[in-house]
């Protein structure tokens, strides 16, 4: 090829003339299978929870060894005082007891938040001095931390849930509102006309095109709402605890820090931890896998 | 001038859709555009009728204000003799993108949506006619899929069985083959052609390919661009025929008017 190259001698050099061929091509049912079982490892190693979990028992594992190293359980107790302070915590109905008493209290405020994200959002998808009403208020309060209202609210409202819902309501309604106008405003023309093609306006519009095709950054929104008001709710508990005698999580962890029980504070926040991450992947795991994966709207 | 083959039409019944000196107009951020200007056609029952013109012509436009998106500022539009007032079920629509199918339905749901959101049908009625339509394009075996899960020409098959089972009096097609590659794109021209022996829908067609035009066509409207204006209407029979009498192909006939200013610029070719 490289001398034919070289002897045309000239700039243009032309591809060698080739015979032309066609054949039969094998049916595809003829063609075994192409494809071979994984090993048991490469299965095992396919399994999220497998690889966290070994994550997270090597950082017990460090945990634990440090913590005896150091030897002082008033800094750092050990992981197995820990879960000891936890399975007294459960035995004792303290830990579940507290642990309703903050998710009820959560939910309160969630619920309330979600409510009035609703009705800002729909004023401001329906209405243009509605719009103007959101941007203005997000853009002021989403950057104001939910915990810095607590001593108004407390003087408002006096030392009971109100308050502390109160805080939870600001935590929850920036965020959720944000995510979900900007999902809405995002969502393509063609599909709101396609609504209004078949006659939806108004709020037919919004419950069967909006919502829907906004629904990633919806989801998105309730999860940071979540977060939000879970870090909100421990740190007002913190500040103060107690509602008509009987206190949450922080207030749990706040006590025991008093008293000097640091296997127990540790346990408290162990608790806390625990319940975000079975939100996480109980809750807003399996609604994704539902809803916005099911669809192909997020991989 | 160039419908001059229009003599052997019977005494023509009422249109079905009537567009008479129709100016669109739309603003820019900086601009008011005028998309087209005193543009006038007839569509009647069972036509295929083409919008056909370089980009910048206002097809899309035009095609947009006949589905009630936008008011004309001059003239009116007319279907079945009630003036267009806004989008409603009785033009459907079927557009270029694929994203016009709901992702969040599969492609019965999809279908069944249209029927149930236009209060048309409802419960296993809409069932029904939904499948019926989705058999139609030869989808059943998909019908229970999500629509990320189909290729490009699917999705617009579902998009076609959508509109064709709402069964509206006209269908409104903007460029719908646009996006697909050109095999695929001939073999919905195929289907689409073989749907409407099937049930002789009414359909309004925009496109800027003068092939596609003279196939799926059976009467084609030539607009000229910056703003649309109309330049002519003609017939096809679908197979691109030479006229005996001129000896060139309804095709180079079609790039010959729509291109005509740029060989006049140069040569000054008197009119006639």
């Amino acid at each position: 090829m490289a001398s034919m190259r070289e002897g045309a001698g000239s700039a243009f050099a032309l591809p060698p003339t080739r015979t032309e061929y066609l054949r039969e091509v094998v049916a595809g049912q003829d063609i075994g299978v192409v494809q071979a079982p994984l090993t048991p490892w490469q299965r095992l190693a396919n399994q999220g929870w497998l690889r966290k979990g070994l994550l997270l028992v090597a950082i017990a594992a460090a945990w634990e060894i440090y913590a005896r190293r150091l030897n002082n359980p008033l800094l750092v107790p050990t992981f197995s005082s820990t879960l000891a302070a936890f399975a007294d915590g459960f035995r004792g109905a303290e830990i579940p007891e507290k642990v309703l008493n903050s998710v009820a209290l959560l939910l309160k405020g969630y619920a309330a938040g979600l409510v009035l994200a609703t009705i800002f959002t729909s004023l401001a998808m329906m209405t243009r001095l509605g719009n103007d009403l959101l941007e203005t208020l997000t853009s002021a309060f989403n950057p104001l931390p939910a915990i810095a209202l607590l001593p108004l609210a407390l003087i408002w409202f006096g030392l009971g849930d109100i308050s502390i819902v109160f805080v939870l309501v600001h935590s929850v309604l920036w965020a959720v509102a944000l995510n979900a106008h900007s999902g809405f405003r995002s969502v393509s023309n063609t599909l709101r006309m396609v609504g209004r093609n078949y006659g939806l306006k108004g709020p037919r519009l919004i419950f069967k095109i909006l919502i829907p095709a906004a629904f990633p950054a919806i989801l998105t929104g309730l999860k940071i709402g979540w977060a939000f008001a879970w870090r909100t709710l421990i740190a007002a508990e913190l500040v103060f605890g107690v509602s008509s005698g009987r206190g949450g999580l922080g207030w749990y962890i706040y006590e025991h820090k008093n008293m000097l029980d640091i296997p127990a504070v540790f346990a408290g926040l162990f608790t806390v931890i625990l319940i975000g991450l079975l939100v996480e992947n109980l809750v807003f795991r399996n609604i994704e896998a539902a809803t916005v994966r099911k669809w192909g709207m997020q991989s | 001038m160039l419908a001059d083959n229009n003599m052997s039409a019977e005494p023509n019944p009422t249109p079905l859709l009537q567009v008479d000196g129709v100016t669109l107009q739309y603003k820019t951020a900086k601009h008011l555009v005028t998309a087209t200007y005193r543009v006038s056609f007839d569509v009647h029952q069972a036509d295929r009728f083409v919008l056909l013109g370089p980009s910048g012509c206002g097809k899309s436009t035009l095609l947009k204000a006949v589905g009630g998106y936008m008011a004309p500022t001059e003239g009116s539009m007319r279907l079945k003799g009630a003036p267009i007032l806004g989008p409603g079920a009785d033009r459907v629509f079927v557009f270029q993108e694929f994203d016009q199918l709901l992702p969040w339905k599969t492609v019965k749901h999809n279908v069944m949506f249209a029927l149930e959101a236009s209060r048309k049908m409802r419960g296993k009625a809409a069932e029904t006619q939904a499948m019926r339509y989705i058999e139609k394009v030869n989808l059943g075996k998909f019908a229970d899929s999500y629509p990320h899960t189909l290729s490009g020409g699917m999705k617009q098959r579902v998009a076609i069985a959508r509109a064709l089972a709402m069964e509206p009096d006209v269908l409104l097609m903007d460029e719908p083959f646009a996006a697909l590659d050109a095999l695929t794109r001939r073999k919905m021209q195929d289907e689409l052609l073989a749907l409407w022996a099937d049930t002789h829908f009414t359909v309004l067609f925009v496109t800027h390919s003068i092939p596609e035009a003279v196939l799926v066509g059976n009467r084609i409207l030539l607009l000229s661009p910056h703003p649309g204006q109309v330049k002519g209407e003609l017939n096809s029979s679908g197979d691109d025929p030479v006229d005996p009498a001129t000896g060139i192909k309804l095709s180079d006939r079609i790039h010959e008017i729509l291109f005509a200013d740029r060989v006049e610029e140069q040569e000054t070719v008197p009119h006639g």
